[in-house]
């Protein structure tokens, strides 16, 4: 018991919370009621009631929630969801690579080599994704065959193959979304690159490492940590941005879902089931980024942050252990 | 006679016009301990980077077991040695730094066999044996899977120095190894080097501790302003300088 003379603490009360957290209640209680209203279909329904027949308006989903459930898995759209998944990858994969190579020739000492990556970089970032996706799409009207020879010998050549065996409608875009994503990730690897200590190259050349070597197993491992958070964002943008090939006529998702909604002119449903599937992937995608980053953590932090399983488990372990000593 | 192991004859270099190291002379034999002191800016470093190439000297002879260092000279020419030679020649020349360059993505032992496999190609299973026995010698055997942001200073540079013994070089260089510590820490790294210098390694040491130096140097060398003002055996050049400038620094490290 404290001394009569103590004075009582009073806690600080905080009235505004109460409040913006009723008005933010209010705010998602309605959105979840607009989400899962229903609203009159034009057309009546009518129920016998004895000898009467009572009629009335039909009711539907406001947001069309039984036509998103039936396309949700439609087979059209699941082969739209593969292909924009097998665009995304491929293309990101030309971006990683030669994105990689060109932070490495910006930072050469080689004149000539910083010039051509810098160029490269100058030219695809400046330029809309949408305009070099027409380009690659359009590329035989400049050229109609692609010869393999020697440069500027026409007459001796090796093998002849048409533009348009080369540019199909898939290849264009993996094309076009590839090298228009090297520049940019080019701009990621450099700061990655850059944000490697320099004495991390001595020592590596120290022992006698190659420049290759010390890349490979020293500097670019700890770039990484610099890279993926923001190569997570650049995936999650190309997943998004294949929706701009259906103007070539790419079969995605989006081209897919417009497809159907063509169709059945069900535009709001179909658009839904479009972003309900790039959502999934984003999902996946930044659980896969969160385990990489973990992974590349690796010795830069003294403890690795834990899972959200781990954390969950742990939680519930001190959960028991309070009730436990509670008793 | 037995060739030296590192041998300068005038060396010289420049960073534009910045003459840091005007013509140095210096020879250390085998299994010598050889100690480069100096105020900071006298080339005392430079010169230690020049022996492995990490800098590229501009005039002037630099042998290291005999061999030219940077060039190789065929026919009466002098050929710059290609990126692959000079990465065999310095996988053959051990370096220590002062800010220890460990690399933080590898544990203890990881950084140890990492040059073992990739430069040597050793097999994993030898070279983490290797490695083992080298953390045990520094002192650190049971510090094997921590990793660098884990460790103390003192104890990241005696991992630097067994990731450096682990490629068995002829020459081991030091670019102020203590420089860096806590002034605690700087003993156990001294213990280290002065152990390695008992086993019989031939050492280059740039460094402010001249009590390593008085106790452990066969020979030291004295830079000022790129040139070696002064060498010869520790004990006659730091007790008795006999030019102005050693006066004058010695007056300020001890």
């Amino acid at each position: 018991m404290p001394p009569d003379d103590e004075p009582v603490v009073v806690p600080l009360r905080h009235p505004w919370r109460w409040v913006s957290s009723f008005v933010a209640m209010v705010l998602v209680a309605m959105l979840v009621h607009t989400l899962f209203s229903k609203i009159p279909s034009g057309a009546s329904v009518c129920h016998q009631h004895g000898a009467t027949k009572v009629c009335g308006p039909a009711f539907q989903w406001r947001f069309g929630w039984n036509v998103v459930f039936q396309y949700v898995t439609d087979k059209f759209v699941i082969q739209g969801v593969e292909l924009t998944l097998f665009v995304t990858v491929t293309s990101m994969i030309i971006g990683f690579v030669l994105g990689m190579v060109l932070a490495i020739m910006r930072m050469s000492t080689n004149r000539l080599m910083t010039g051509i990556a810098w160029l490269y970089t100058w030219f695809f970032r400046g330029t809309p994704v949408y305009v070099q996706l027409l380009f690659w799409f359009n590329i035989s009207i400049l050229y109609q065959s692609f010869t393999l020879g020697v440069p500027f010998m026409n007459s001796w050549h090796v093998a002849t193959i048409s533009s348009n065996l080369i540019f199909t409608v898939i290849r264009a875009a993996i094309i076009g979304f590839g090298l228009n994503e090297a520049a940019y990730f080019s701009e990621i690897a450099r700061s990655g690159l850059l944000s490697v200590d320099e004495g991390q190259l001595e020592a590596a050349k120290a022992i006698g490492m190659t420049r290759l070597q010390s890349l490979r197993y020293i500097i670019v491992p700890q770039a990484m940590r610099v890279i993926i958070p923001p190569s997570g964002n650049e995936v999650i943008s190309m997943l998004k941005t294949t929706s701009i090939a259906s103007a070539i006529g790419l079969p995605e998702l989006l081209y897919q879902t417009d497809n159907i909604s063509a169709r059945t002119y069900q535009i709001m449903p179909l658009l839904i089931v479009a972003s309900l599937w790039y959502l999934a992937v984003t999902t996946v995608l930044s659980i896969g980024q969160f385990y990489l980053e973990r992974h590349y953590a690796k010795g830069a932090l003294r403890t690795v942050p834990p899972t959200p399983l781990q954390r969950m488990r742990r939680d519930l372990s001190q959960l028991t252990q309070y009730r436990w000593s509670a008793r | 006679m037995t060739t030296p192991m590192v041998h300068a004859v005038g060396v010289r270099k420049s960073y534009g016009a910045n003459e840091v190291l005007k013509s140095v002379d210096l020879t250390v034999g085998r299994g010598e301990v050889t100690c480069l002191i100096g105020p900071s800016g006298s080339g005392k470093s430079t010169l230690l980077r020049c022996m492995n190439q990490l800098e590229k000297h501009d005039a002037g002879e630099l042998r290291i077991d005999g061999e030219l260092v940077g060039y190789s000279l065929r026919n009466g020419k002098l050929y710059e040695r290609s990126e692959r030679e000079l990465c065999d020649d310095r996988a053959a020349i051990g370096m220590v730094f002062q800010r220890f360059n460990l690399f933080p993505h590898f544990t203890a032992v990881e950084n140890i066999t990492i040059g073992q496999v990739k430069v040597k190609g050793r097999s994993q299973a030898d070279a983490t044996t290797r490695a083992h026995e080298l953390l045990e010698r520094v002192g650190l055997g049971a510090k094997a899977n921590h990793y660098p942001s884990q460790l103390s200073g003192g104890q990241q540079q005696r991992v630097a120095i067994a990731r450096a013994l682990a490629m068995e070089p002829k020459l081991m260089l030091f670019d102020e190894p203590t420089s860096a510590l806590d002034p605690e820490l700087v003993g156990e790294v001294l213990d280290v080097m002065k152990d390695l210098a008992t086993s019989g390694m031939t050492m280059v040491v740039v460094t402010h501790e001249m009590g390593f130096a008085r106790e452990v140097a066969d020979s030291v060398y004295f830079l000022d302003a790129g040139v070696i003002e002064e060498s010869g055996n520790p004990r006659e050049i730091l007790v008795n300088p006999k030019s102005e400038r050693l006066q004058g620094f010695l007056s300020k490290v001890l």
